[in-house]
């Protein structure tokens, strides 16, 4: 490879070195957005607005019930609407999203019923939806295994030929993991049609991001496995849609996997179970609570002249619907049945299972007939 | 009839796959072009094309990982670890991902994937090429555990993995993959997957072996009937499902058991049957069941696994505290008395 050639590869893969910004802190545009993106169409930006503000109020509720024991945990998105959001609607419904436990309102976002979203965290199933129908894979635990079932589900997409695209949401601490880095390395050796989609909050539980890496951003970390890499303003929806699109755009065409580093901010504490003061300043928290990704949006539309009062009173109507249902839906006692705890471990139970099976149903037997006595 | 060796046997059942369904796809490291270390997926690439068995960068989480991924978009990836203690690295995508996916969607994705593990020890390895990991696996509820013993096994078992809707951890014995026999591969004789085979009838004593173990079980049997006394030897085949059926029954008919395994022994599988033969076949017993095991040390090195490898006379030595020579029978009596 000559110099010239080499050094067209390396900028080719390179992310922008601040990151890709269309609308301020303030809600007004940006002086000079990267020219390397488009901004997406109005009627792209107030279906995010709509989409974020439901979100949102999603998320407070889930906090809310959390606070009433309707759900054993819930890792908060608040601060995050403009990453989950735009990462889902820069796919076609088509596509696969590999989402982590946190990635709620993005689930929500992709259509899927909140309450069968909360299930994993309410304590029913694993996983309430059907990934095969939602084309999304179950909420994932584990830090950063998903993103190779994202490359393994890119690589059967590239295979059947039919334009598919995976994308993997990650956040700032799995990109520490040894299965982050397989997954950048398999895909860009397979040219995989899947988009990295990391979403740094700035702490992996209390851990910050100068504690997790010396990189000057994790976006750099694509270089070093050849994958392209950009950085974005993860709380500037406008700025996310279009580079998230490009980047969609650039692995459904056939050339490769991209990876994008969102700079956005964790409002809330890892989960409800954590205590945030112990480990960030509330000067901090308040610095970010400034560029608040919904606030900002709609700034920005008002000022186009694209939203009015009465637009946005008639929106928080429909969120406090939204939240009304997902209230109803969790208030509601689930019926669960311990025997199907056997039929999903094998397609077929063993023969050890069905004698446990029996057991159990046994047991419950005698119980329903103790309270019957 | 023709002598075929284990690594032909395996060979001919991931070629036969691959030929038969069109979503079998075979990678892991070297087992393209070169064929793997032991030759298991030789000619493969050439005869069936790059796009069907490929190399991956050296990475076992990232080879599950990615067949996790594949398996989900409808392929059936039947991936190599070259050798056991390589497989490791790829723990938590087999134990939080293979084996829970379809518990985790409550039955509806499936990951029908075979992971390959040449294991075990007898060939003069060095460190980290001679684990036996079976315990690990067949510890961990979704996966199913196999590990062959004979060539005609090695490419049913193969054949019955590939086309099973779950995952399957193939264990293959390396110091068998040599070992020669006469079979007819088209003809299936071999059992179905999850039953035990009866390798030697025998009425004294019951030797339950699996993989690298059962030919050393029969060497023992053959050394036994020399003195008048008639191991029956059971294969176990898959360790998951575990056939408990064939494995009462031969020792409810004699009365005495040795498991025996290469690995170590504490916690390890050999341990599980002893504990579910004991409960179950308590009144017919007429000794302990006894285990003959490795060592419960790490595997050692390549000049010193003689010392750790259960061989026939350790295997003789516990058939021996089953005192069948100085006590009588009294099986029958105490049958009697519960009665």
């Amino acid at each position: 490879m000559s110099v010239k050639s080499l050094r067209q590869t390396v900028q080719g893969l390179l992310p922008s070195l601040t990151p890709v910004r269309f609308v301020a802190e303030d809600g007004t545009r940006v002086a000079r957005p990267s020219a390397d993106y488009t901004e997406p169409p109005l009627e792209a930006l107030l279906e995010a607005w709509r989409r974020m503000v439901l979100g949102r109020r999603f998320d407070t509720q889930a906090t809310a019930l959390t606070k009433q024991g309707r759900l054993a945990v819930y890792p908060s998105s608040r601060g995050q609407e403009a990453c989950q959001i735009g990462a889902v609607l820069a796919l076609r419904p088509d596509d696969w999203l590999f989402p982590t436990y946190r990635d709620s309102v993005a689930l929500v976002t992709r259509g899927i019923d909140p309450v069968e979203v909360l299930t994993l965290l309410r304590g029913d199933w694993h996983c309430g939806y059907d990934p095969a129908v939602t084309r999304t894979a179950p909420q994932c635990t584990p830090l950063a295994t998903q993103v190779l079932h994202a490359t393994g589900m890119a690589e059967s997409l590239r295979r059947k030929g039919e334009g598919g695209v995976a994308m993997a949401l990650v956040g700032d601490g799995a990109t520490s993991e040894g299965d982050f880095h397989e997954a950048l390395n398999f895909a860009a050796v397979f040219r995989a049609p899947v988009v990295f989609f990391v979403q740094n909050n700035k702490y992996a539980i209390s851990v910050p991001l100068a504690r997790q890496t010396a990189a000057p951003a994790l976006a750099y970390k694509g270089i070093g496995h050849g994958v392209r890499s950009e950085q974005v303003d993860g709380n500037d929806l406008v700025a996310v849609l279009a580079v998230l699109a490009a980047a969609v755009e650039h692995a459904r065409a056939g050339h490769g996997p991209v990876l994008v580093e969102a700079h956005t901010y964790r409002m809330d504490a890892h989960t409800n179970a954590d205590d945030a003061t112990r480990y960030r300043e509330d000067d901090e928290v308040e610095q970010w609570r400034s560029a608040d990704p919904v606030d900002r949006l709609e700034t920005y539309l008002r000022s186009r002249g694209a939203l009015t009062d009465e637009d946005v009173a008639g929106l928080r109507e429909e969120a406090e619907e939204l939240a009304a249902r997902v209230r109803a839906g969790m208030n509601a006692d689930s019926v669960l049945d311990p025997l199907e705890l056997f039929d999903h471990v094998y397609a077929e139970p063993t023969p050890q299972l069905r004698e446990q099976r029996a057991q159990l149903a046994a047991e419950l037997a005698d119980t329903t007939q103790a309270q019957e006595d | 009839m023709a002598k075929v060796t284990m690594a032909q046997a395996l060979n001919t059942a991931l070629r036969d796959a691959l030929r038969e369904d069109e979503r079998v796809l075979v990678f892991g490291e070297d087992v393209g072009p070169l064929g793997g270390v032991f030759r298991i997926t030789d000619g493969l690439t050439r005869d069936f094309g790059e796009q069907r068995c490929f190399d991956t960068p050296l990475a076992e989480a990232g080879i599950v990982g990615l067949a996790v991924g594949m398996a989900m978009g409808g392929f059936r990836p039947v991936v190599e670890m070259q050798f056991d203690a390589f497989a490791y690295p790829a723990f938590e995508q087999i134990a939080s991902h293979v084996a829970k996916t379809r518990n985790r969607t409550r039955g509806r994705i499936g990951l029908p994937m075979v992971i390959r593990i040449p294991y075990a020890g007898g060939i003069g390895g060095v460190e980290h090429h001679c684990d036996s990991s079976e315990a690990y696996y067949a510890h961990t509820p979704g996966l199913k555990v196999a590990t062959p013993a004979t060539a005609e096994d090695a490419y049913w078992l193969l054949r019955d993995a590939v086309a099973d809707p779950d995952p399957v951890v193939f264990l293959e014995p390396k110091k068998l993959y040599w070992s020669r026999e006469d079979t007819d591969l088209q003809t299936r004789e071999a059992l179905p997957f999850g039953r035990a085979a009866i390798r030697r009838a025998g009425r004294d004593a019951t030797l339950i072996a699996y993989g690298p173990s059962v030919p050393v079980a029969l060497a023992a049997a053959e050394a036994a009937a020399a003195d008048g006394i008639e191991l029956e030897v059971v294969d176990l085949r898959t360790l998951v499902p575990f056939d408990d059926e064939t494995v009462t029954e031969s020792v409810r008919r004699t009365g005495r058991c040795v498991v025996v395994q290469e690995a170590q022994g504490f916690a390890g599988v050999g341990a599980e049957i002893a504990a579910r033969v004991q409960e179950r076949c308590f009144h017919s017993l007429a000794a302990p069941v006894l285990r003959v095991a490795g060592f419960d040390i790490p595997y050692p090195p390549p000049k010193l696994e003689h010392a750790h490898l259960p061989g026939v006379d350790r295997i003789l030595d516990a058939v021996d505290r089953l005192q069948f020579a100085d006590e009588p029978d009294t099986r029958h009596l105490v049958k009697g008395a519960v009665a």
